[in-house]
């Protein structure tokens, strides 16, 4: 079979492993001021403590998506990753420093039992959760709908080019599947009031991005869609109705799942419709990148194609292992005291 | 200062300041794995507290080696666009590797580390700390190879159509010759952070707490700290001259560098220190140890070394030779002004790099024997042996990575490719002052929270040892043992 097939194919699979793990995690840290809000300030801080606990032993893990994505893309098709990530500049980093700030608010707001420490951490880690997910959104729409790349596959456009307006939709429909699945994630790993109100929002949540993912996929649908990029975005409707529905029975874990295959599906919907580019020109004259001239040697995709099969199902194997063993329900009862630090 | 300046500007502060969490890292992992196994076999409650204590300030060090790390891997995508598309086609498979092999090991095992207290089989538990350690040293394995193909590309062909450097045997991208000494360098380098560290704040605790019953753990730490420093510096010192003699057969102009000789010179000195400028007219040698350099470059006291001024004539020769073979595409990017590096940045960073890693080496067993049979070192100078030890080998990695980086210069990638030619050319010299400006201040803010946090976990001391509780005996409703 043909490499560069399968390494198109494998990085859409990496950015839909990303967006269906990190999108709830970005989901639960962006939803911190909502959800997170209790009756007085001590259940406040609780109920914090018990949603950044459940992402607690993934985070970590699921952020390593992105990087093996970004490292794959170098890899096998080094041309797409250096005129995207050289071309989407300001945009990724701004992407950047809100990944760091939201970090270190996960690993630093615990570390001092100081009310005005942890609102500051709570700050970033809201913040980053919000603007992450946005960027993503806005960064892959733009590769799919083509943007400004002339004849020597320079991107010739600036910071605003990328804010146009199928981007920026893309953007809000991650970041609103993202804060679905977080709060599908939320009822799943917790009990008491944090999963009623989990539950209760997500049905909201599921409604308003339904609705934007909608419009975005048929826009993207009548003016560049395939018979198999329809296909996936039907699977995507149907999934994230499904996941709603399946919530409001308070089945969590289908609707989990369900959010999980929308995320897959519009990745895929994106995927299909760029095949065979991977990066198209809007501009007259200038040069799509596709599968063929964006690629890596022969030699290298089939090096890196015996390392993804041998050693990805490792990755899964010990990743599905972590889910596994955390797989307990949190409460707010299951708050230790906090150590004091001054 | 126009774009490349800038690029580079920012590829410095933002590979220097990750490194200094990565030997960190790297080190102290395999501490901690050692703690807590000690802790499996003896249950003695002192390497639980160890573990415990020496863990937290790992994490609060670890967090800022994370982030950081997310922006190298986009940084040559960003900044060195040209360098990507010419020789994306090797160097990005070994950070590729990195991602599937390490970072997931490394991240995923640390979360399992982190929350698993109480919550996980302690074997497992102990065993999650050791993948930790192992994925760091596989991370380091793979872009230590990519960087060794810089150094010394090997396992490459040119290929015409696609007027780009491409994969022709990743088995000798992985088995670089270079890349084979400067990985053990590396990880014996951090090693002797690790040890240090950990001596270093164990030394300043038990002197805080002598006299009280945790003086004896906060020994044992100490002990254990600086053995491990000591012994990881002796491994430093050989695989550091085995690498001198490779990279003068490899990259002769660097060892020519690093003392500043101008002139190819039989049983060359080495100077310990010099004044004056090193610009090959006026420099003075304070102190010169004859025959040194020779037998650092060939392991024979009467050795010859090449200096720079022949050494650009040979280095101009190779490179019209690339050019004459590849053609014009190549012949653009080995076209340089000089083929010399900035020399006394790398005159002076090899003998930092050298003299720090000496010290730490010398504090090592000047505490070894202070603490002997029991005594402990009441001079208040011990103050500073506990400051100092921990920050002469990180940065003595700094330095040796400066070295390392500025003497391949003007090379990107050694004899093929120069680092003007690898900058992006879709990027604003405005853009990367902005992305410059912005990481600074960002690491800037975080270096002092991370070093304000890491000395009140130091001053807290080991918490109290508590017995573990068996998780099967808790009610559903019990606190967990560690939550965010």
């Amino acid at each position: 079979m043909d490499y560069q097939l399968i390494w198109f194919g494998l990085i859409g699979l990496l950015w839909a492993g990303y967006l269906v793990l990190e999108g709830f995690d970005f989901g639960v840290g962006a939803l911190l001021p909502v959800l997170g809000k209790g009756k007085d300030a001590a259940d406040t801080e609780k109920r914090r403590r018990v949603m950044l606990t459940t992402i607690g032993p993934h985070w970590d893990g699921n952020e390593v998506w992105l990087l093996t994505a970004g490292g794959a893309t170098f890899a096998a098709f080094p041309e797409w990753y250096a005129t995207m990530f050289s071309g989407f500049y300001l945009a990724l980093l701004v992407l950047l420093v809100a990944l760091i700030v939201r970090n270190m608010g996960f690993e630093y707001r615990g570390k001092r039992d100081n009310d005005a420490w942890r609102q500051r951490w709570d700050w970033a880690v809201i913040a980053g959760s919000i603007i992450a997910p946005l960027l993503v959104g806005v960064a892959l729409t733009n590769v799919v709908r083509g943007v400004p790349i002339n004849q020597d596959m320079e991107y010739v456009g600036n910071f605003f080019t990328l804010l146009n307006p199928m981007s920026l939709l893309g953007g809000l429909v991650i970041l609103g599947l993202s804060l679905t699945h977080g709060a599908f994630f939320l009822a799943l790993k917790t009990k008491g009031e944090i999963q009623r109100d989990a539950r209760a929002l997500g049905t909201t949540l599921g409604l308003g991005t339904a609705v934007l993912a909608v419009v975005l996929l048929l826009w993207l649908g009548f003016t560049q869609g395939t018979v198999w990029s329809w296909i996936a975005t039907v699977i995507a409707a149907v999934s994230l109705l499904a996941a709603i529905y399946a919530n409001t029975l308070a089945k969590e874990g289908w609707a989990f799942i369900g959010t999980a295959i929308t995320f897959a599906a519009a990745v895929a919907t994106y995927f299909l419709t760029l095949y065979p580019n991977v990066m198209p020109t809007t501009l007259p004259g200038g040069t799509s990148l596709t599968i063929e001239n964006a690629s890596s040697s022969p030699l290298t995709l089939k090096i890196m194609t015996v390392a993804a099969l041998v050693f990805t199902p490792v990755v899964l194997v010990y990743t599905g292992y972590t889910y596994w063993v955390f797989r307990k329900r949190i409460s707010t009862k299951n708050i230790p005291v906090p150590v004091p630090v001054p | 200062m126009d774009a490349v300046d800038v690029a580079r500007w920012q590829f410095a502060i933002t590979t220097v300041y990750h490194f200094l969490f990565v030997p960190i890292t790297i080190g102290m992992s395999l501490v901690i794995a050692v703690f807590h196994t000690m802790w499996l076999r003896t249950r003695n409650p002192d390497y639980l507290r160890l573990t415990k204590f020496f863990g937290k300030l790992f994490l609060i060090n670890f967090a800022l080696g994370l982030v950081t790390g997310i922006v190298q891997e986009f940084q040559f995508g960003m900044n060195w666009s040209d360098y990507s598309r010419f020789v994306g086609d090797i160097f990005g498979a070994p950070l590729a590797f990195e991602a599937l092999l390490a970072f997931f090991l490394e991240s995923t095992f640390l979360g399992i580390w982190i929350f698993g207290w109480g919550r996980v089989p302690e074997k497992l538990h102990v065993g999650a700390i050791w993948m930790v350690h192992i994925g760091t040293v596989l991370s380091a394995y793979f872009i230590l190879a990519a960087n060794s193909f810089m150094q010394n590309p090997v396992g490459y062909r040119f290929n015409p159509a696609t007027g780009r450097a491409e994969m022709a045997d990743f088995w000798a991208v992985l088995t670089n010759k270079v890349q084979l000494v400067t990985f053990p360098h590396v990880i014996l380098s951090a090693y002797m952070v690790g040890g240090a560290v950990v001596m270093g704040v164990a030394l300043w605790l038990m002197r805080k707490h002598a006299g009280t019953g945790d003086e004896p753990m906060y020994r044992k730490a100490t002990k254990f700290g600086a053995i491990f420093a000591l012994v990881a510096s002796l491994g430093v010192i050989v695989t550091g001259d085995i690498q001198g003699k490779i990279m003068t057969e490899v990259q002769p102009m660097k060892m020519a560098a690093a003392e500043g000789l101008y002139d190819t010179t039989s049983s060359a000195p080495f100077s310990v220190l010099s004044i004056g400028s090193l610009d090959g007219s006026s420099a003075t040698r304070i102190i010169e140890i004859p025959g040194l350099l020779s037998f650092m470059a060939t392991g024979s006291f009467d050795g010859t070394v090449e200096g720079i001024n022949d050494l650009q004539v040979s280095e101009r020769a190779k490179a019209e030779q690339v050019a004459a073979r590849y053609g014009p595409q190549v012949a653009a990017l080995v076209t340089a002004k000089s083929y010399a590096p900035i020399i006394p940045v790398t005159y002076w960073s090899f003998r930092i790099m050298m003299g720090l890693g000496f010290l730490t080496m010398f504090l090592a067993a000047v505490t070894l024997w202070a603490i002997r049979k029991g005594r402990v070192p009441t001079s208040k100078w011990w103050l500073w042996v506990a400051v100092i030890a921990p920050l002469a080998p990180v940065f003595a990695n700094s330095f040796g990575w400066i070295f390392t980086e500025v003497g391949r210069q003007p090379w990107i990638v050694y004899g093929l490719m120069t680092t003007s030619t690898g900058v992006s050319p879709s990027v604003s010299t405005g853009e990367v002052w902005f992305s410059m400006i912005a990481y600074t201040l960002v690491y800037a803010i975080l270096a002092v929270i991370e070093v304000k946090l890491f000395l009140t976990y130091v001053r807290r001391g080991a918490d109290p040892f508590e017995e573990p509780v068996d998780p099967a005996s808790k009610g559903e409703d019990a606190p967990l043992e560690f939550a965010y």
